[in-house]
């Protein structure tokens, strides 16, 4: 987030797109709707009527997957109306006149041909957005989880920077980061291109700097990312895999070409507290801490690394996980593996990282500090590129609609979302008896013109298909989705929506489109 | 800023802020029960009441701003006599068990029925007789226990922004209920919890720490595992062991909000489907191990397909959900250990 979550509440205008926060990230959903009782306008994309949509001002149900067509269709508007920030371009933005050129292409009647949307609410988003000072956009994997995904994300940059609305308080881009630590596992470069703190892994002066910090010969080319990883195994390049606190078999699109990958595999070690369906596929599993059970630090959405405390011990006999890993790599022989705690590794993270150099386990005790925080006197950055891009000039780069991966056919005639749901998290929640006394199965959401197509009722089960895999699961009969199209959630290992999607992914981030697949329904029972 | 005098104390004050506020800035801790900073005002409970000089009745603390020159009592007798009567009217109309009942967090009108000796109501008459609800998995209500201060009410309206409850019937016959008086559900719930907290009695209690004693619970202040908002909660132990979460008020991105999984997952921490040996396979059956049997496993066959496929042949997925330390650590084995960048997280995911 280049803003923080306090300042949600005092927005004018939230534009809200591929984001379903009041049940993906419930706390940040409520300044949202603090927000809308102070008189703040929602603008809300998306294609299912989400409880924030039916707050908004304008819920622009869109059809899957054609955002970026969307996006240059606003351009399009604004530019034509002048309601561009000229300012704001010139001093802090380059490339406008390609930008410009390539909207130019995307006039109101083929934008509304393409997504759905009326030309007279395109109009009057566009004027909204950009004739109000205090108007933040929000995103999550509705727009990211595409085969568009990067180019989703810069042309919403490109539409931020158009209006110059970046680099204020209330007013900038904010992905809401979908897990606890996301944010901090990419900053310490569990990434294949980067070393901690982004530094390009190939990057010969990075790889000096880091052959130092370490005291060893690194690699001098990227790594693979997860999906390459996977074609890796099957194509029997990569042999040995270390999992550690992931089930990617549930969580992967296309489990059963991660399954294969996994299965091909000369050695899988999986490191983690329960036996998922991964683990099961391991040659050997070492038992790990959950969060209640070690020290360390979580980085939040919107930047701030947070202390996580040892409130219980682990059960008996079960090591820390920065441990295990250590030991591995003492036995091994490698060298800078001696901590003595998580803070000491920590202390080496703040070395290595220039934008946590100013953040340690004393100064966090309390509140957290927002990175970057480059020394000790830092208050930490409440909101990113104030004065200036990172980069410097922001880059406008013009960005072409292409549709999704996967279209519907006759065979296959329904679009199928996947998401998240509010009773559950991804594949784990439902070992706490609690939360599954709530949520106990998946109820596929199904719009009631399909359910009356194809004979289902409330008690029905249905049969969902695609090219890849076919599952069962319950259904919820609600007008929240279109007619056409259903809604999935992943957290339910007895109805592996994964089996069914496609992990076609975004060229850059390799990135599946989980977003998009086509299926077809049957009544099961 | 005004003078006025404070049980005794001359000092400035600012009339923009009520005088409860000015009070408990000054460390003098006067009751409250259906007073919540985070919500409009609501002056129903009164229990919050103090003497101002030359007027003839009490005035309600939470919704009274002092004036230039104004002497105020907090605990004057006159103040302490009209607490205690609001607490034996609350008590005369509470089930018995007032002192024997539990509740951790918010259970301040045993707390202040202690403090103020009300032991016993001691008016007869009419009591309330409703059914308890709990069917729900998370939350009971018991109706016969509420005091109708608007607590729960005004949380979810102004800060849940569910409106799941209001007020219903008159009189006597108020209670909190939902629409259409049906039982708590995810159909007119989101079961996030903040109305527990708020509520000073028990007619809202978490299931999770029905039977828990509060005396022996210690509280550990960390971040939640789920989404990126990243809010802190106590844990609550006991014996060692995780029971429930409780919201604090000082942390800095949620305050008191918590969302159903953040409140009610910590019965995962202790779970019996816990991981607790290492294991390997043989012939395709997990057996237990030590950990340096499995260790040594590992360096054996790493060592074998490194020296065989070279150090890009092994890959290593970390993760989003651990600590910023775990992932540290993990991307340095793979990268100055092994010698390979192939390395990756679930952010794809």
């Amino acid at each position: 987030m280049t803003n923080s979550i306090g300042e949600i509440e005092h927005n004018d205008v939230l534009f809200i797109i591929g984001s379903n926060t009041t049940e993906a990230h419930p706390i940040i959903g409520n300044q949202m709707k603090k927000a809308v009782q102070r008189g703040s306008k929602l603008i809300v994309i998306d294609p299912r009527k989400t409880e924030l949509a039916t707050m908004a001002k304008y819920h622009l149900s869109l059809k899957s997957g054609t955002d970026a067509a969307l996006i240059n269709g606003l351009m399009h508007i604004i530019i034509r109306e002048n309601w561009q920030d000229n300012d704001y371009i010139a001093k802090r933005c380059t490339g406008y006149e390609s930008l410009k050129e390539n909207v130019a292409n995307y006039p109101p009647e083929l934008v509304e041909e393409i997504t759905g949307i009326s030309q007279d609410i395109l109009y009057e988003v566009a004027k909204l957005y950009s004739n109000t000072k205090k108007a933040g956009i929000f995103y999550t994997l509705g727009i990211t989880e595409h085969t568009t995904g990067t180019d989703n994300v810069m042309n919403l940059a490109n539409l931020g920077m158009l209006t110059g609305h970046i680099g204020f308080e209330n007013a900038g881009i904010n992905p809401l980061r979908g897990q606890n630590n996301v944010q901090g596992a990419c900053d310490m470069a569990a990434l294949p291109n980067y070393f901690p703190g982004y530094k390009a892994c190939d990057d010969k002066k990075n790889i000096e700097l880091f052959e130092k910090y370490w005291d060893v010969k690194l690699s001098d080319h990227i790594g693979l990312r997860i999906p390459e990883m996977f074609d890796s195994a099957v194509d029997g390049d990569v042999k040995g895999m270390y999992v550690m606190g992931e089930d990617p078999v549930l969580t992967d699109a296309d489990a059963n070409h991660v399954r294969k990958a996994l299965l091909s595999l000369d050695l899988l070690i999986v490191q983690n507290i329960f036996m998922t369906e991964t683990a099961k596929l391991a040659h050997v599993i070492l038992p790990a801490t959950s969060y209640a059970e070690k020290d360390g630090t979580f980085t939040n959405t919107e930047r701030r690394v947070q202390r996580v405390r040892k409130a219980v011990e682990p059960p008996k006999g079960v090591m820390l996980d920065w441990k295990i890993v250590a030991e591995i790599a003492k036995k091994s022989g490698y060298k800078g593996f001696d901590y003595n705690s998580a803070e000491e590794i920590f202390e080496e993270i703040r070395k290595t990282m220039p934008t946590y150099a100013g953040i340690t386990y004393e100064r966090i005790d309390k509140d957290g500090l927002q990175w970057g925080c480059p020394d000790l006197e830092s208050p930490g950055s409440k909101f990113l590129h104030a004065c200036e891009f990172i980069r410097g000039k922001g880059l406008m780069l013009p960005i072409e609609y292409l549709p999704p991966a996967e279209l519907v056919n006759d065979e296959y005639p329904v679009l199928m979302n996947t998401g998240r749901m509010l009773y559950h998290y991804n594949v784990s929640t439902r070992i706490s008896d609690t939360l599954e006394a709530i949520s106990p199965v998946e109820r596929v959401e199904i719009h009631p013109e399909d359910a009356k197509k194809h004979d289902l009722n409330k008690d029905s089960i249905v049969r969902v298909t695609s090219r890849r895999g076919t599952i069962t699961a319950n259904i919820r009969i609600t007008k929240r989705v279109q007619p056409g199209t259903i809604f999935m959630t992943f957290h339910f290992h007895e109805s592996p929506v994964n089996e069914l999607t496609n992990s076609a992914f975004d060229p850059v981030t390799k990135t599946a489109e989980y977003k998009v697949t086509a299926v077809k329904l049957a009544k099961e029972a | 800023m005004i003078s006025i005098t404070l049980n005794g104390q001359k000092m400035e004050a600012s009339a923009e802020k009520s005088i409860l506020e000015i009070a408990r800035e000054n460390g003098i801790d006067i009751p409250t029960l259906c007073y919540n900073k985070k919500l409009t005002l609501f002056s129903g409970c009164r229990i919050c009441v103090v003497e101002i000089a030359g007027r003839k009745s009490l005035a309600a603390s939470c919704s009274t701003r002092p004036l230039e020159g104004m002497v105020i009592q907090t605990h004057s007798d006159k103040v302490l006599k009209s607490r205690r009567e609001i607490l034996d009217l609350l008590i005369s109309n509470h089930p018995e068990d007032l002192f024997i009942q539990t509740k951790v967090g918010n259970n301040k009108l045993q707390e202040y029925a202690k403090e103020y000796e009300v032991l016993k109501g001691s008016y007869e008459g009419e009591k309330k007789n409703y059914e308890v609800d709990s069917v729900n998995a998370v939350y009971i209500r018991d109706q016969n226990k509420c005091i109708v201060c608007g607590q729960c009410v005004n949380v979810c309206d102004q800060v849940q922004i569910s409106h799941t409850y209001d007020y219903l019937g008159k009189g006597f016959n108020t209670k909190i209920g939902t629409a259409f008086d049906l039982p708590i559900s995810t159909d007119n719930c989101r079961l996030c919890g903040q109305c527990v907290s708020a509520c000073p009695t028990g007619a809202l209690i978490h299931k999770q720490l029905a039977d828990i004693e509060p005396a022996k619970i210690t509280k550990v202040r960390t971040t939640c595992p789920f989404c990126g908002t990243g809010c802190n909660f106590d844990l609550n132990i006991v014996d060692g062991k995780v029971v429930g979460v409780t919201p604090l008020e000082e942390a800095t991105v949620n305050g008191t909000e918590l969302c159903v999984k953040g409140r009610y997952h910590s019965d995962m921490i202790g779970s019996k489907h816990r991981l607790t040996t290492p294991l390997i396979k043989k012939n395709g059956v997990f057996v237990e191990a030590t950990y340096d049997e499995a260790f040594e496993y590992i360096i054996d066959n790493i060592k074998k397909i490194k020296d065989k496929y070279g150090a890009d042949s092994l890959a290593g997925l970390s993760s989003a959900r651990c600590v910023n330390e775990d992932n540290y650590i993990f991307q340095k084995l793979f990268r100055a250990g092994f010698g390979t960048n192939n390395v990756d997280h679930c952010a794809r995911t």
